[in-house]
């Protein structure tokens, strides 16, 4: 249970990892599969985020307010990921894009019809 | 049986991270790298926002490489789209409310999103979300609507007008500084906005180039549902 406690940020990032992955393998629809990819990118970019804190940190901006004895926390992750999320944006333009060809030649988004592999 | 297969694998994958992460203490400080960025970097590079100083002085070439992903992308979306689908069914055209309101917002989306990324090395923004909001002016002028479409080539132009800025800034500081992005501006007065170097016209390269960028994905995607 100290676990839960210690880490509900770490178990609530690599939830949404598990559930995006469990998405992209269990669903037929291209579509879905797309969401739990979304899914899945939002998990990792929560995780970098919260490896990144410290306890009782603030955002690492300087004010000229009172800045106090709050640790600043870490910048490093946050720069990573204020870059991903853009680029998570255009790569699942990107994804749909792809669905849409794949919709125009096939006329089905139904996995199992376009490979006829997916098990 | 498939989704008993998947959820086997994923409770694999499960322990594997558990056993991972467990060791990794939450809110605890990690890297010495983080630290020194805090307490130095405001006097390296005159920036109030250490995100901005890390993101455009610090790891300023690994950003060059994600808005090259970020370019690539766009550039992957128009060419599986291709210039088929200009046919479909006509738009109807939007309601007088409707089109004026987004006549009167869309200027002021513009600023606040110029705003952004303008004061990226002072204020919590920066030129991606200064970019995407300017992005999401254009999908209001889109969804209002509005017959009036902007054209390819001046998305086309402004993005690379903003890449070249980036990449000469750099080979700039490369021949004046010895290394690619070195700080050949003063850092300024802090706290102002003519401050920090090389970070604001950098960030404002940034943020014309993701604006543009993701204005022309939502223009292909538009055309493509028209």
């Amino acid at each position: 249970m100290t676990f839960l406690e210690n880490y509900v940020f770490y178990v609530g990032a690599f939830g949404l990892v598990l559930i995006g992955l469990f998405t992209i393998l269990v669903k037929r629809n291209l579509i879905k599969a797309i969401i739990g990819l979304a899914i899945l990118d939002t998990g990792v970019n929560l995780f970098l985020i919260s490896v990144g804190y410290l306890a009782r940190g603030t955002a690492p901006i300087y004010t000229r307010a009172e800045q106090g004895a709050q640790p600043m926390v870490d910048p490093v992750p946050q720069a990573l990921v204020l870059t991903a999320i853009v680029i998570g944006v255009a790569v699942l333009a990107l994804a749909l894009a792809l669905a849409i060809r794949l919709y125009r030649h096939y006329g089905t988004l139904d996995l199992r019809k376009i490979t006829e592999q997916r098990w | 049986m498939r989704k008993i297969i998947s959820v086997l694998l994923l409770s694999i994958v499960a322990v594997g991270i558990y056993l991972s992460v467990s060791h990794i203490p939450f809110g605890a400080p990690k890297t010495k790298v983080g630290g020194h960025y805090v307490e130095q970097g405001m006097e390296e590079t005159g920036a109030a926002n250490m995100v901005t100083s890390v993101v455009v002085i610090y790891r300023g070439f690994d950003t060059l490489g994600e808005v090259t992903v970020l370019f690539i992308a766009a550039v992957g979306l128009a060419a599986v789209l291709g210039i088929a689908g200009q046919q479909g069914f006509p738009r109807e055209p939007a309601s007088f409310v409707l089109r004026n309101a987004c006549v009167v917002i869309f200027p002021l989306i513009l600023l606040c999103g110029t705003y952004i990324f303008a004061h990226g090395h002072l204020t919590p923004g920066g030129g991606f979300q200064g970019g995407v909001v300017i992005a999401s002016a254009f999908v209001l002028s889109y969804l209002g609507g509005r017959e009036r479409r902007i054209s390819k080539r001046l998305f086309g132009s402004v993005e690379s007008l903003a890449g070249l800025v980036f990449v000469t800034t750099g080979l700039i500081g490369l021949a004046v500084g010895g290394y690619f992005l070195s700080r050949i501006l003063p850092n300024g007065r802090p706290y102002s906005l003519l401050s920090a170097g090389i970070i604001p016209i950098i960030y404002i390269a940034i943020g014309f180039k993701v604006g543009s960028e993701l204005a022309g994905i939502i223009d292909n995607l538009i055309e493509e549902t028209k």
